[in-house]
C-alpha cells in the first residue's frame, strides 16, 4: 500500500461530500485524509484527498469518482512536485517553569503561539506531515491537552493550473424519438 | 414570457411542463401527499399518460420494461417516504442494468426536512449509491433546468436512474417556467467516440489471434448496435456469446452464435470464452456471474475491452486494448478498419478455432430429460418460442424460470428479452412486461414468471386490467423457490430448507387471474401445451395467466457451481463435457 494524493475538483452543490465519502465507503477504500475549501472560482470547491492504496486500486477509485456528475476534475498529485501543507492546533500544557522550554520548541518549528493561559499554551503549526509529527515528539513531554488536525492540502509547483480549462455547457437535445 | 405567465405557474405545472417537454409520454405512479400537487396539473396533461400502478415498486419496473422495451426514458413517480422507499428496488435494478429512468418523488415542505415530519424519508441520500445521480429541488424556479438535465444523464452515456425528489413547498410555490436551451454539467462529458489508435490496436490484435470470440453484453442493446455487431460477426467469422444482458442482440439462429456464457451458459459458449487467446468484450462487464472464478478465467486470452464507462474497463479483468466509447460507434469503426485490413488482403485464420466450437456446440447442444407425462419448464419455453416467435418481447423474472426462458425461447431481435440481470430482482417480470407493452402496444409481450416470483408483484395484473394492458404471463409453476431448491439439491444434501411454496394448492392462479380480472388457463400435460399457448395468443383484449404446472425437479443445466473455475462446468449433474484438445 502506498499513500496517494488526490486533488479533486467539484461542483459546490449540497451533498458532494456525502456522496464522495459513500463512495470510498461502499467500495471499501479508506480515506487518510480529507480537506475541502472554495478555489478561485466561486462555483468550484477544491477536495484533497489522500488515499493509502495500490496502485491499481487506485485507477478505479479515480475512475469511480470521475462518474459522480459533480466531479469535475480529478489529479494525483506527486509528492515531489507538489508542495503539501497540514494545520494543526495543539494545546500544551506549560506552567511558569515549562513554558520557556515550550517556546523554544515553538521557535526552532516556526510555529506560533495564538493562545496562552496560565497553565497551557495554544500553538498553531503549518507543514507537511513529517515536520508536524516531530513538532508533537518534542513537545509530548510537557502534556498535550488537546490536538485538532486539518486535512492535507496540496498544489502542484510550477506556474500550470489545474482548474484552468473552461468548461463549456452542454446543448438540450430535442425529446429523445424512440432508440 | 407575459407579466401574466410569469406569475400564474406553480411549480407542480412547471414540473408537468417539464416532463412533457422531455418527452415523457408515460409515467407510471402512485400519489401521495408530498406529490398530491403535481397530480392536479398531470390530470389535465394531453401529452402525457399517467397509468396508476398498485405498488411503487411496480412503477418502477414498469419503467424499466418500458424503457428497455423502447429506448426511450422510463418515467415513474411517488410520495415521499414509502413512496419513495419502495422505489429503491427498481432503482437500484436500473442502475445495475443501465436502465434510462427518471423517478420523481415528492419530498416534505422544504421547511420540514429534516424534522422527521411524517412520511419525509431521505430518499436523496438513500439512492445516492443506487442511482447514476440524483436531485433534492427546493426553490420552484430550478424545475425544469433540474428535469433536463435529469432526462440528460439519464439517457446518454452509460444509461442509469436518475431521482429527482422535489420538495412539497417547490410544488406549491409560484414560479415561471423557461425550458433550458443549454445544460451546464461541467463534471459530466461521457466520451462515444472511440480513440481511432486503440481501434487499430484492437484490428491489429483481432487478425493476429487464432481463437477469438465477440464477448458480446447488454450494453450493445442499450446502444442500438446489433446491426453494426452482425456485420463485425460476419466480415470476421469470429464466434459469438451473448450475456443474460445481451440476449437478442445477435440471432440465436445464427451459426455463429455459441449462445449465452456464464454460470448456466451453454457448454460452447463457456468453452469458447475459456480457451479463447482474444476476448473482444463489448458493452459487457465481466460479471462474476460470467466469468466464474476470475483467476482461472480465459487464461490464455488477451482482452480488448470496449466500454462507453471507462470505469468498467479493466475493474475486473486486465484489459490489453482499452476502448472507451459508445458500442455502436466501437463496432462499427472496426469494422471499417478491418474491412480496409480484408481490402488489403490482410483476414484472420479461425478456421480451426470455429471448426472445434462448430464441434462441442454440436456435441453439447441444450437439452433436458424427458420426462414420461409430467410437464418439463424447459419444453414450455421451447413450445412459447416456437409458437409465439421471435417477434413477441419476453419479460423473465428472476430464478430457473429465467434461465430456461434465456436458453430455450430463441431470440433474433434486440430488445425482445427483458430481464433483472445484475440485480436479481424477483418480482421484476409482471410489471416490467406491463412497461414493455404500454411502450410496445401492437407487440405480444409474455411475461415468463416463476410461481414465487409471481406472487411478489402480481397486483399489477389489476393494473393491466384497468388499463387495457393485454400482457401475458406464463407461470412456471413448480411449487417451490426453484433455483434455492437447485442449490439446496447439489449443495445442502436435498435438505429444503423454507423453498417449498405449495403453489400448485395455495394460491390458485386461475381464480387469482379472474378475480384480478384476466383469463386464467392452466395446463399440466405436455399434449396440452400448444393448446393453451395458442389459446392465451387469440385473447387480445384482457390480460391472460397460464399456470404452467410443471415437475419440480428439472433443473438448470449446463452449470458452474459458485466460485469454481469455467473449466469445471457440468452439463448435466455429474456430467462433465470432454472436449479433444486435438482438434485446436
Amino acid at each position: 500500500m502506498s499513500k496517494h494524493t488526490l486533488s479533486v475538483l467539484v461542483e459546490n452543490k449540497p451533498g458532494v461530500l456525502a456522496r464522495i465519502a459513500g463512495l470510498f465507503s461502499r467500495r471499501g477504500f479508506n480515506i487518510d485524509s480529507l480537506a475541502v475549501g472554495p478555489t478561485e472560482h466561486p462555483e468550484v470547491s477544491r477536495m484533497t484527498i489522500v488515499v493509502n492504496v495500490e496502485e491499481s486500486p487506485l485507477e478505479q477509485v479515480t475512475k469511480q469518482l470521475n462518474k459522480l456528475v459533480e466531479v469535475i476534475k480529478i489529479v494525483e498529485l506527486d509528492g515531489a512536485a507538489s508542495v503539501n501543507r497540514e494545520l494543526m492546533l495543539v494545546k500544551i500544557k506549560a506552567d511558569a517553569e515549562a513554558r520557556g522550554q515550550v517556546l523554544d520548541a515553538v521557535q526552532l518549528f516556526k510555529a506560533r503561539v495564538v493562545d496562552v493561559a496560565p497553565d497551557a499554551v495554544t500553538v498553531e503549526i503549518t507543514g507537511n506531515a513529517g515536520k508536524l509529527a516531530d513538532f508533537l515528539r518534542v513537545v509530548e513531554p510537557f502534556g498535550i491537552r488537546e490536538l485538532v488536525q486539518s486535512g492535507m492540502v496540496a498544489v502542484s509547483r510550477g506556474s500550470r493550473s489545474i482548474s484552468e480549462r473552461p468548461v463549456r455547457p452542454v446543448p438540450v437535445p430535442p425529446p429523445a424519438a424512440a432508440g | 414570457m407575459t407579466e401574466q405567465d410569469a406569475t400564474g405557474i406553480t411549480g407542480a405545472q412547471s414540473l408537468i411542463q417539464s416532463l412533457e417537454q422531455a418527452g415523457a409520454e408515460h409515467i407510471f405512479g402512485i400519489p401521495g401527499g408530498a406529490i398530491l400537487p403535481a397530480y392536479d396539473p398531470l390530470m389535465d396533461s394531453t401529452r402525457i399518460r399517467h397509468i396508476l400502478v398498485r405498488h411503487e415498486q411496480g412503477a418502477g419496473h414498469a419503467a424499466q420494461g418500458y424503457a428497455s422495451a423502447t429506448g426511450k426514458v422510463g418515467v415513474c413517480m411517488a410520495t415521499s417516504g414509502p413512496g419513495a422507499t419502495n422505489l429503491v428496488t427498481p432503482l437500484a435494478d436500473a442502475h445495475m442494468d443501465s436502465v434510462p429512468l427518471v423517478a420523481v418523488t415528492g419530498q416534505v415542505g422544504a421547511s420540514m426536512i429534516g424534522t422527521d415530519a411524517f412520511q419525509e424519508a431521505d430518499i436523496r441520500g438513500i439512492t445516492m449509491p443506487i442511482t447514476k445521480h440524483n436531485f433534492l429541488v427546493t426553490d420552484a424556479d430550478d424545475i425544469p433546468r433540474t428535469v433536463a438535465e435529469a432526462f440528460h444523464i439519464a439517457s446518454t452515456g452509460r444509461p442509469g436512474p436518475v431521482l429527482v425528489d422535489v420538495a412539497k413547498s417547490a410544488l406549491q410555490a409560484q414560479t415561471t417556467f423557461a425550458w433550458p436551451t443549454e445544460l451546464s454539467l461541467p463534471g459530466y462529458r461521457p466520451v462515444t467516440r472511440p480513440h481511432s489508435k486503440q481501434i487499430r490496436e484492437a484490428a491489429k490484435l483481432i487478425l493476429e489471434s487464432r481463437r477469438p470470440v465477440l464477448y458480446v453484453g447488454g450494453g450493445t442493446i442499450r446502444a442500438n448496435a446489433s446491426r453494426e455487431l452482425a456485420a463485425l460477426a460476419e466480415l470476421t467469422g469470429m464466434p459469438v456469446v451473448t450475456t443474460l444482458m445481451a440476449r437478442g442482440a445477435f440471432p440465436d439462429s445464427h451459426p455463429q452464435h455459441l449462445g449465452m456464457p456464464g454460470m448456466h451458459g451453454t457448454v460452447a459458449a463457456v468453452a469458447g470464452l475459456q480457451r479463447s487467446d482474444l476476448i473482444i468484450s463489448l458493452g459487457a462487464r465481466f460479471d462474476d456471474r460470467v466469468t466464474g472464478n476470475l483467476d482461472s478465467f480465459a487464461p490464455n486470452a488477451r482482452v480488448i475491452h470496449a466500454d462507453i464507462d471507462p470505469a468498467e474497463i479493466g475493474k475486473n479483468r486486465h484489459a490489453d486494448v482499452p476502448i472507451v466509447g459508445d458500442c455502436r460507434e466501437v463496432i462499427s469503426d472496426l469494422t471499417v478498419a478491418l474491412q480496409a485490413e480484408a481490402d488489403a488482403g490482410h483476414t484472420g485464420d479461425y478456421e480451426a478455432w470455429v471448426d472445434f466450437l462448430a464441434g462441442v456446440k454440436k456435441k453439447y447442444p441444450l437439452g433436458y430429460d424427458d420426462t414420461d407425462d409430467s410437464l418439463a419448464p424447459q419444453y414450455v419455453m421451447e413450445r412459447l418460442g416456437a409458437l409465439v416467435g421471435p417477434e413477441a418481447i419476453y419479460v423473465a423474472g428472476v430464478g430457473q424460470h429465467q434461465m430456461w426462458a434465456a436458453h430455450f425461447v430463441g431470440y433474433e431481435h434486440p430488445r425482445t428479452w427483458i430481464n433483472s440481470g445484475g440485480l436479481g430482482t424477483m418480482g421484476f417480470s409482471v410489471p416490467a412486461a406491463m412497461g414493455a407493452q404500454v411502450g410496445r402496444p401492437d407487440a405480444t409481450v409474455w411475461s415468463i414468471d416463476g410461481d414465487g416470483c409471481f406472487q411478489m408483484t402480481n397486483q399489477e395484473l389489476a393494473t393491466c386490467a384497468i388499463e387495457g394492458i393485454p400482457i401475458k404471463v406464463a407461470v412456471v409453476n413448480n411449487e417451490s423457490l426453484g433455483m434455492v431448491r437447485q442449490w439446496q439439491t447439489l449443495f445442502y444434501n436435498e435438505r429444503y430448507s423454507n423453498t417449498d411454496l405449495h403453489s400448485k394448492r395455495i394460491p390458485d392462479f386461475v381464480k387469482l387471474a379472474e378475480a384480478y380480472g384476466c383469463v386464467g388457463l392452466s395446463c399440466d400435460s405436455p399434449s396440452d401445451v400448444d393448446a393453451t399457448i395458442s389459446k392465451a395468443m387469440e385473447i387480445n383484449d384482457v390480460p391472460v395467466v397460464v399456470d404452467f404446472r410443471v415437475h419440480r425437479d428439472a433443473m438448470v443445466w449446463p452449470m458452474v457451481a459458485a466460485g469454481t473455475s469455467n473449466d469445471d462446468i457440468k452439463y448435466a449433474r455429474g456430467l462433465a463435457p470432454q472436449f479433444d484438445e486435438d482438434d485446436l
